[in-house]
């Protein structure tokens, strides 16, 4: 059976996770050189949002071969949960974060019982019609402000500690909290259940006759990929001060497939190079209009038709190491 | 009762274009193994397609009704000739992934030339007006829809059931290789296939273009609610599609009426529950 992502991911050898550790200190280096470099960091913040968001992505279609189509709802929700704690509620932002996380895990939960019941073409097209469900709840429940969406959020102090209102502060918590978060999913693909997940998408039949209960490892990478989508989006809400129905739309889900796919499904670094390169793009590009929007479908039928395996895939198969 | 009546026709209405939507999908599934996320932009180019015709050329509705489908299935069957046959052999999922990219393409280009507001398009004059039955008033152009539907669904059944060319479809869909061994071309019944599910989007494009406006984004949503039809109906049978994709509208117009606050979420929640009772769809196989 052929698996959606053409990145092998062998099992874990030393050398494999040698290079990854490599890669992963020249990352954080290079991340937390940026604040001297007078590159916007509001930028970068940004993308180290989505960056964490595409990975979350990348955990559940690169390791346990689901490709969801709805994951904006987990970002969104996330976003509002927060966005309503910190101004309404006026708790502190690390409760704030675990209000918005719980509320995606939960929703996670949920969603995932529902969705891990077919799989292949029938998981994305059920994911995707899930979210259209979330989204229109939001677009009529009240504390959402509909359209307007809830703006004007204070930042705060975390653990009473750090001004997140000044950028420098908040670009550090923000790379921490992405670092931290890219390390839990690379211990959780490397881990005995990162390895039965792999199983379980290469061949489920094996895996169910060796004893492994498929569904409940299909099910809670769900939850983990949801919340940690969640975590992603609890931490946009410090950056961009508001939540919006754009986390929760459709689109929203297509943008994090193509960073995901850009980068290298089932590539540990992968997402996060295709999520620079897309926000990069809007940002750029944003007094185009809608040919954004064309420019990422032209990408989207490039990549599928032509490179496969994303950026990071194509240079770890030039190198034959894996990434 | 006026009311209640209205609704339910809106909901036979919205019935036939998830009917004439999933079809397509169903038969395009069947024979490419793709399901096709840009059904809801070649929708909409169904519907600007009549519009053009009419304002550009000055064509009225009627031949819209004959050349739009056509036209719009040409422009399908050279996606597939150029695009989509390279896919052969991947996972399902490359051509999600490919035909979204090929969607937001399409919608893409549209707004930029059309923004995002509706252009209107007028109800054939044949059509005007409207009949007393009674009980309810029938504005005649809404009644014409879904008869038409009706017979257009029908007669795709026909086409696949009954016809010689639909056995060898249905048998190309079982097993291409054998079929192939018997000297038929599978290549071009793959193109006509998706030729003929694109058309079918594009005739309901111009069905509606007098009812909803013609927007660049007037099939993005639709797609989303006709993927829970077919999750909730099964892509197994032809006809399955067809009464799922009317019944689900009758029950959106009837959750109108009683409840209009989940008349946007209830087809979503209604595959919820077919999920949770019988995972493979109401028609539908195990996969």
């Amino acid at each position: 059976m052929s698996v959606i992502t053409d990145n092998s991911t062998p099992a874990s050898s030393g050398r494999g996770i040698r290079d990854e550790m490599v890669a992963f200190v020249i990352m954080a280096a290079l991340l937390a050189t940026v604040p001297f470099t007078g590159i916007y960091p509001f930028f970068v913040m940004q993308a180290l949002c989505f960056a964490l968001f595409a990975c979350a992505f990348n955990l559940l279609i690169g390791y346990g071969g689901l490709l969801s189509f709805g994951h904006a709802m987990f970002l969104g929700t996330a976003g509002y949960f927060t966005a309503h704690a910190l101004k309404v509620w006026g708790v502190s932002p690390e409760i704030g974060i675990v209000v918005g996380t719980a509320g995606a895990c939960a929703l996670s939960v949920v969603t995932g019982w529902i969705s891990i019941r077919r799989q292949g073409i029938y998981f994305a097209m059920i994911t995707l019609a899930l979210s259209q469900l979330v989204f229109f709840v939001y677009l009529q429940t009240p504390f959402t402000h509909g359209e307007d969406g809830i703006q004007g959020i204070p930042q705060g102090m975390l653990f009473g500690l750090f001004d997140l209102s000044k950028p420098t502060t908040l670009y550090y918590v923000i790379l921490v909290a992405f670092l931290l978060a890219f390390l839990l999913i690379f211990r959780a693909i490397n881990s005995p259940f990162g390895e039965v997940l792999k199983a379980i998408r290469e061949n489920e039949p094996r895996a169910v006759s060796l004893g492994y209960k498929a569904d409940q490892y299909k099910l809670m990478a769900f939850i983990l990929s949801g919340t940690l989508s969640g975590f992603a989006g609890s931490l946009k809400v410090f950056v961009a001060q508001n939540a919006s129905l754009t986390d929760v739309h459709w689109t929203m889900s297509g943008e994090i497939v193509l960073m995901a796919l850009i980068g290298g499904l089932g590539t540990v670094f992968g997402p996060v190079v295709g999520a620079f390169i897309i926000v990069a793009m809007q940002q750029y590009l944003a007094g185009f209009g809608q040919w954004v929007t064309v420019i990422q479908g032209a990408i989207f039928v490039i990549c599928v038709l032509t490179f496969r395996r994303g950026i990071v895939g194509e240079i770890a198969a030039l190198f034959k190491r894996s990434l | 009762m006026q009311a209640l009546y209205a609704q339910l026709l809106v909901g036979l209405i919205n019935g036939s274009f998830y009917a004439l939507l999933s079809l397509g999908l169903a038969v395009i599934f069947g024979m490419l193994n793709i399901i096709n996320f840009a059904h809801g932009a070649l929708y909409m180019m169904g519907a600007f397609c009549a519009y053009f015709l009419l304002n550009g050329l000055g064509l009225n509705y009627w031949y819209a009704l004959v050349i739009a489908p056509v036209a719009v299935g040409i422009f399908g069957m050279v996606l597939e000739r150029t695009l989509l046959k390279w896919l052969a052999g991947l996972d399902h999922l490359y051509g999600l992934l490919l035909t979204f990219g090929i969607a937001l393409i399409i919608q893409g280009v549209f707004q930029n030339y059309f923004g995002s507001s509706g252009l209107p398009y007028a109800i054939p004059p044949q059509l005007q007006g409207g009949m007393n039955l009674g009980f309810m008033f029938l504005p005649i152009y809404r009644g014409w829809v879904v008869v038409f539907s009706l017979v257009v669904c029908l007669a795709t059944w026909y086409l696949i059931e009954r016809t010689r060319l639909g056995a060898y479809l249905r048998a190309a869909t079982e097993n291409p290789n054998l079929v192939r061994a018997f000297g038929i071309n599978v290549p071009r019944m793959i193109t006509l296939t998706y030729g003929l599910g694109i058309g079918l989007a594009a005739l309901a494009g111009v069905l509606s273009a007098p009812i909803n406006q013609v927007r660049p984004l007037m099939g993005a949503d639709l797609i989303i609610v006709v993927f829970a039809v077919v999750v909730i109906g099964g892509m197994g049978s032809i006809m399955g599609s067809v009464i799922t994709g009317f019944a689900l509208g009758v029950v959106e117009g009837l959750t109108k009426y009683f409840y209009p606050e989940a008349s946007n979420t209830v087809v979503f929640v209604l595959m919820v529950l077919v999920l949770l009772v019988k995972p493979t769809g109401l028609t539908g196989r195990a996969t």
